[in-house]
């Protein structure tokens, strides 16, 4: 065939075989995303700190380990949030959706801990969290933010900025920009509020009477999901001191499967009733009687 | 045809640093397969996963990959077309800034200098140094097909060209970016835009660097290796057209369930599952081409890593497409089964066929005979076994971690938290770790029998090594 005998002929062709899936799927959708149809109005540009935050993040390979955007299944939903609209992504250039979950999901992660969380574990994530594979990054808290160069990046993306933000940033560490950011993200819809979980019907403790060597095997559930915040020991840290007397079981199951995030407290509820019951019950009963070891 | 006029300097050249920097690229993945298991690996702020884990895929991408398609591309392209190189200088700048640009790449990933995208992490500065290394590359090829003695272009040249157009608009495309300094840079496009864009970038990555270039060197390493045809012309037209024309479609099976418009998901998932048939279109012809010759598979140790090789390409088209499906996506996705798969694509079909190509090759280019089959054997059974754990781990791995993130309980609740999840993957991740120091060693079999055979192999007579 003739092309088989032409070079120039032969890449002529190539170009245009690959330049049909090309413009279909590529170059079109530029018409439709990004635009009216998919914006959301309280989707807001990042703060200076925030951006500064983001670039740590890049910097550091975090999208190796972790995505930033949940699927509309029902265990993403379930696990991380409100499923992630197009809306939200607006700002970010580029897109750190990830490919990999070896971390969990990020994409609703503002809002979920308290700072002092944030900090604790970004120092020493394997110490904080038992089991956990991260790095350690320790090392942000030693190096400071450069407000100038930041000043040069707002303009480059063209977000909104004022004097205050800018000086503000003096004598802040990486540490503080990238918390800044994590705390951002997936936080400009009101999300947290749409799916609260509810509780429906009269709460009843299925456990009610359990015997100490039960609630045994279920310290691990505690050590898990709370001891980082409220001690191995129920002595408090970043929340306060647990004391089992001081609360009635269904309000303890409330906090804890609602949470109270006006004040740090993440919900529960994607442990699923039954195990929120058993931290209800270990954390009222077992430190009973017990010299607090 | 005089071999003098041929120049093999510059195949040599390439040949040896893309096994230095495949050499690497494998030393920096046993070592983040170690740092997944054992945090305490990670020394920051230079050697954490993150920042190494782009180096390794890069190392392993670009320096092996592309670097061995180079030499193999310069070699075939004087022989295809009868003619030395159009330019001798250029090829030996080339050579020259290639490895310019890979050391450049290594220290800038080290130091954080990233834009954040799979397979693209390059900042611009070093993204301009690819670009410059392409053209180069592009312009000494074209010219000599352009000036060829040879009328009719054999298949590998038209996958050799589809290859230099691809990967040109690919990159140019996806590196559009807006600088702030030397070291940072923020991508033109945002969002699911973005997203959009660089995994059209991102498979197509796949399509124009792992796929028609070691598609070019099966065509011509199988049969000079068999000593028999190509079974269908006809059948490689076809694939051959099909297949960089489907490709294309294909690059927003990485989105699926995401926010990019459900259509471009939909014509993804259909054209992946499309593009099994000019896959098998090649897989076939390399079979078909074997009739006859299967006892070949256990006299010549080309043949075995050259079969073996399109026979993981039969399988990465297979499984490949089954994960672009938006239900089996919505399971496996984000999980451990995603390394398995692309390390079969990256140390099984690739890399066999390299291998296979550069012991077809280095025989020739030194006057050597090889310096021994048996280590030839070794190394074949060391990367084939160290490969299929990694796969086979990683797959099993990936089937319990998607089991137990999608598994609910009764009243609808989440079965297992995040952490129980991952706890049960450390085992994986160890016997993953180990697989790569068996295909390590299968890698210092293979470099240890070159460096013999370019010292100490027995010399052959100018005129019987280039009669094949």
């Amino acid at each position: 065939m003739i092309w088989e005998k032409n070079p120039v002929l032969l890449l002529v062709l190539a170009t245009c075989a690959i330049l049909v899936g090309t413009i279909i799927t590529m170059v079109l959708p530029f018409a439709w995303v990004n635009t009216e149809a998919d914006s959301i109005a309280s989707v807001k540009p990042y703060t200076p700190l925030e951006l500064e935050g983001r670039d740590v993040y890049i910097r550091e390979g975090c999208n190796n380990c972790h995505t930033q955007t949940v699927r509309p299944l029902v265990a993403d939903v379930l696990r991380y949030g409100d499923y992630s609209k197009s809306g939200e992504f607006v700002y970010d250039r580029p897109f750190l959706w990830g490919s990999r979950r070896t971390g969990p999901d990020l994409a609703r992660l503002g809002g979920k801990y308290p700072d002092e969380w944030h900090y604790k574990h970004m120092q020493d994530p394997a110490g904080f969290v038992p089991g956990s594979n991260m790095p350690a990054y320790a090392f942000l808290s030693g190096k400071t933010v450069d407000p100038e160069y930041t000043r040069k990046k707002m303009a480059a993306l063209n977000f909104p900025y004022t004097e205050d933000q800018i000086t503000g940033l003096a004598g802040k560490t990486e540490m503080d920009a990238i918390i800044a950011y994590m705390q951002k993200l997936g936080s400009d819809i009101p999300w947290r509020e749409a799916v609260a979980a509810e509780i429906v019907g009269e709460l009843v403790n299925p456990y009610a009477g359990v015997d100490h060597a039960t609630m045994e095997a279920w310290e691990h559930l505690y050590k898990e999901n709370c001891a980082a915040c409220h001690g191995e020991h129920f002595e408090g840290g970043i929340g306060p001191e647990l004391d089992g007397a001081s609360l009635e079981e269904n309000d303890l199951f409330e906090i804890i499967y609602n949470g109270v995030p006006e004040n740090g407290m993440p919900p529960y509820s994607s442990l699923g009733a039954d195990k929120v019951w058993k931290i209800v019950n270990f954390v009222k009963y077992y430190n009973i009687g017990e010299d607090h070891q | 045809m005089e071999k003098a006029e041929y120049n093999y300097d510059i195949v040599r050249s390439f040949v040896n640093w893309s096994i230095l920097w495949g050499l690497v690229a494998v030393l920096v993945g046993v070592l983040i397969a170690f740092q997944l298991v054992n945090p305490d690996l990670n020394f920051a702020p230079f050697l954490t996963y993150g920042r190494l884990r782009p180096l390794h895929t890069n190392a392993g991408i670009f320096g092996w990959g592309i670097g061995t398609f180079f030499a193999l591309f310069y070699y075939m392209v004087q022989r295809l077309c009868r003619r030395p190189l159009w330019s001798d200088g250029l090829a030996k700048f080339q050579l020259w800034f290639f490895n310019a640009t890979i050391i450049a790449a290594a220290v800038t990933l080290l130091l954080g200098y990233n834009s954040s995208k799979e397979y693209h992490e390059l900042e611009w500065p070093v993204d301009i140094m690819v670009v410059i290394l392409w053209v180069i590359f592009s312009v000494n090829i074209t010219m000599t097909i352009v000036k060829r003695k040879e009328e009719p272009m054999y298949i590998s040249l038209w996958y050799m060209l589809a290859t230099l157009v691809g990967v040109a608009v690919l990159y140019l495309v996806n590196a559009a970016a807006v600088p702030v300094s030397l070291f940072k840079s923020y991508s033109a496009f945002a969002g699911t835009n973005d997203a959009n864009v660089q995994w059209w970038f991102g498979h197509n990555a796949v399509a124009m660097v792992l796929t028609t270039p070691p598609l070019a060197v099966f065509y011509y390493f199988l049969p000079k290796s068999t000593g028999v045809p190509i079974y269908s012309h006809r059948l490689s037209i076809i694939a051959f057209w099909s297949l960089i024309f489907m490709y294309l479609w294909t690059g927003a099976h990485h989105l699926l369930w995401t926010p990019v418009p459900d259509w471009i998901q939909t014509l993804a998932m259909a054209f992946s599952v499309m593009l099994i048939a000019p896959s098998w279109g090649s897989v076939f012809n390399g079979y078909l081409s074997m009739k006859g010759q299967w006892h070949q598979m256990r006299d010549n140790y080309l043949v075995k890593f050259l079969i073996l090789g399109i026979t993981f390409y039969g399988l990465q088209t297979l499984q490949g497409p089954s994960q672009a499906v938006r239900s089996f996506s919505a399971f496996i996705h984000y999980s451990e089964w995603v390394p398995g798969h692309v390390h079969m694509g990256a140390m099984g079909w690739v890399s066999l066929v390299l291998f296979a190509a550069i012991y077809y090759l280095v025989p020739k280019i030194y006057d050597r005979k090889l310096y021994s089959i048996g280590l030839a054997n070794l190394h074949f059974w060391l990367v084939l076994i160290g490969q299929l754990i990694n796969s086979l781990s990683m797959w099993v791995a990936g089937l319990q971690q998607a089991s137990m993130w999608h598994s609910l309980n009764p009243d609808g609740s989440l079965t297992y938290t995040f952490m129980e999840t991952l706890a049960e993957i450390y085992p994986y991740w160890f016997v993953r770790a180990l697989s790569g120091i068996i295909y390590l060693a299968g890698v210092v079999v293979f470099i240890y029998n070159l460096y013999m055979t370019v010292r100490r192999g027995k010399e052959v007579p100018v005129a019987a090594a280039q009669t094949t």
